[in-house]
């Protein structure tokens, strides 16, 4: 099993791309470890493809440099690039065979005829299409083809492989199947992966890092556990996974404990570095939020039960709150549950939340909000 | 509604008697396409009349008699004008059909209606203005000798690379359209992916444009080359005497030498000639519905 070493394998310093008034990727600052397996994360026209493709050399940047192994690649081509990509929409070449597409590179690059017989057949074998040599790309199933695409591109040895939300056109149970064979083969081969996808429970599936984006900016970059656990802004806690967010104000400080009041209420937290009178954000995962029938000290969330939401092995309570903001509480099955109707008193363990300074949100607030087109391949 | 769709289809085809529906169409495709075509394969094994007409006899004499290396000639000479017609149109033809293709969606509109655009007029009245651009005092000759790039005027309509640009400027749009239908529809990724593999520019079009748009180029030459063949009024025109196509052969068997059976006997042999190039098409995997 290959380990993510210190050296940097991409950098990017800060990179613009604009087209015209349309500021697609803003200030970009990323450095990507060789070894690494690296997941831009962000809803659509957030910037991540268009940040893949100025790595692969299918976009210029507008200003800033890509830096690949030490050198800057702004002036290198495509085909110039150490780096390999895999496609959204596969892009096999249609009029050739699983055999060709996949020696496409090799015979590019005028490797010998046998190291290039040689080479397919072991890429054949690592995506376990062994036999498939002589079938068109249009008699495989999209999960083939998505193998045959990612064999064509390991084939010419990357340092980089760039993939395109590459799981997108498969349904979800090959999905998963095909998210944890790529990890498992990223592993084996200790090839940097940079992962596009707008899916967050893809992305805490198989990174070792993710990079939150968000219209251009980089909001949030970490490993999984430190992205759901810490998130760094409102965009992240609300993107990855579910949070309930409250717009609160900070009461009282004592030491470490805030006493934060909101529109509903108000409820006790635990974080360092606020002060009294100040903005912040309050998010709970629906995991850590409680409801009791009697009043929990420190807390004063009074809502009702709206409905229960039954999700295979947990169930969702919704709680609606006075102003109509609804809670997500999760519960494990089996758990008694509160018939809906009822009032209840939402509150959390002090440390179970995360507390946000809202003076970086209000920042990006007002950072002009121009429609973003995100360029598809 | 898949459910629901055909009960209702049988029920209006209940209503309105199938032959009624269909028969119009029938009966126009028997008596404007079936029956000329029976008519000349018919007469095409008869004798010409002492004073033109035909006289039933049935014989093989006129299909023997285009053994005959005068016209065997015309034959030759009019598959050599129309391949280099179809070459030329494809060879100019291919760059600018990607060139639209690639364009912006605004100019490609207009370059597509400056393709379409003499479409509109009619191609005699097109062919006539050749001639005032190509003859002895036309305006070529007169900038040439103006220039004192020449010192005597060219001879340049009559003669067989007159027939060939008069050809290639009327069948131009058949050979730019198919074309770029099919580089239009060719997936960018795919060059992308050639691209990002290590093929340069010229590679990766020899390697994945080119053999994806081979139906457009099929579709395109089959277009080109066999009006070529029957295009009389262009080598007419621009060929005067000098320059007799198959085409030519065949209206004047028919106008000139009132010899019907002969003429029918050079158009089945064209149909014939049209219908291998078709099958050859096909079997190149062409689809019948590029040629629109």
């Amino acid at each position: 099993m290959a380990q993510v070493s210190d050296k940097v394998m991409v950098e990017l310093r800060n990179v613009d791309k604009f087209y015209g008034a349309n500021k697609v990727v803003k200030n970009l600052n990323l450095q990507i470890r060789e070894g690494e397996f690296l997941t831009m994360l962000g809803p659509s026209g957030c910037g991540k493809t268009t940040t893949l493709r100025m790595i692969a050399g299918f976009e210029a940047v507008t200003s800033g440099a890509v830096i690949i192994e030490g050198e800057d690649v702004g002036n290198k081509a495509p085909y110039q690039r150490n780096v390999n990509t895999v496609f959204q929409n596969y892009a096999l070449f249609p009029h050739m065979n699983i055999y060709d597409n996949i020696a496409f590179g090799l015979t590019e690059k005028k490797v010998k005829k046998e190291e290039i017989r040689q080479r397919v057949g072991e890429m054949l074998s690592l995506v376990q299409m062994d036999g498939y040599e002589k079938r068109m790309p249009s008699q495989l199933s999209g999960g083939q083809k998505q193998r045959v695409a990612i064999a064509r591109a390991l084939v010419n040895r990357p340092k980089v492989l760039l993939l395109d939300e590459p799981l997108g056109a498969l349904d979800l149970k090959l999905r998963k199947q095909m998210q944890v064979e790529l990890k498992h083969l990223q592993r084996q081969l200790g090839i940097t992966f940079v992962y596009v996808t707008h899916d967050q429970e893809e992305s805490l599936t198989m990174s070792d890092r993710i990079a939150v984006m968000n219209s251009g900016i980089l909001e949030q970059i970490g490993p999984p556990d430190k992205i759901y656990n810490q998130p760094a802004t409102k965009f992240v806690a609300d993107f990855i996974g579910e949070s309930n967010i409250f717009e609160a104000s900070v009461g009282s400080v004592d030491g470490d404990n805030l006493n934060v009041i909101f529109e509903t209420g108000s409820a006790e937290v635990s974080a360092a570095g606020f002060s009294h009178d100040e903005m912040v954000y309050i998010s709970v995962r629906p995991e850590k939020l409680k409801c009791s029938a009697a009043v929990v000290p420190g807390f004063n969330i009074r809502g009702t039960v709206k409905e229960h939401i039954y999700v295979g092995s947990i169930i969702k309570t919704i709680i609606e709150l006075p102003n109509g903001q609804e809670l997500k509480m999760s519960l494990l099955a089996g758990t008694p549950l509160i018939s809906p109707g009822e009032v209840v008193w939402v509150y959390w363990e002090k440390d179970s939340t995360v507390v946000l300074h809202t003076h970086e949100e209000t920042l990006y607030n007002l950072i002009e909000q121009v429609p973003k087109i995100e360029v598809s391949v | 509604m898949n459910t629901v769709a055909p009960k209702k289809r049988r029920a209006f085809s209940r209503s309105i008697p199938l032959f009624l529906m269909v028969g119009p169409v029938i009966l126009w495709l028997l008596i404007f396409v079936a029956a000329p075509l029976v008519y000349i394969l018919v007469i095409s094994f008869m004798k010409k009349g002492t004073y033109g007409g035909v006289v039933a006899s049935f014989n093989f004499e006129n299909y023997l008699r285009i053994y005959d290396p005068l016209y065997l000639k015309i034959f030759f000479v009019s598959i050599v004008i129309a391949l280099a017609t179809t070459v030329l149109c494809l060879v100019i033809g291919y760059p600018f059909a990607y060139i639209i293709a690639r364009a912006s969606d605004r100019n490609k509109s207009i370059l597509l209606s400056l393709i379409m655009l003499p479409f509109w007029t009619n191609s005699l009245i097109r062919t006539y203005g050749w001639i005032i651009l190509l003859r002895t005092n036309g305006t070529f000759n007169t900038l040439l000798l103006s220039t004192h790039l020449i010192s005597q005027p060219l001879q340049m309509l009559y003669t067989n690379g007159a027939v060939m640009v008069g050809m290639v400027y009327t069948l131009f749009p058949f050979m730019v359209l198919p074309l770029y239908s099919s580089i239009e529809k060719l997936d960018r990724s795919l060059l992308e992916a050639a691209n990002d593999l290590g093929a340069k520019p010229r590679r990766a079009f020899w390697r994945v444009t080119l053999p994806l748009t081979v139906p457009g180029v099929f579709a395109g030459c089959i277009q080109v080359f066999i009006p070529t063949l029957g295009y009389f009024f262009i080598s007419d025109l621009l060929g005067g005497g000098n320059s007799v196509l198959v085409g030519n052969l065949i209206r004047n068997q028919f106008l000139a030498a009132r010899d019907w059976p002969f003429g029918a006997a050079l158009s089945i042999l064209l149909i014939v000639f049209t219908i291998v190039l078709m099958r050859v098409y096909k079997h190149f995997g062409g689809s019948l519905e590029n040629i629109t």
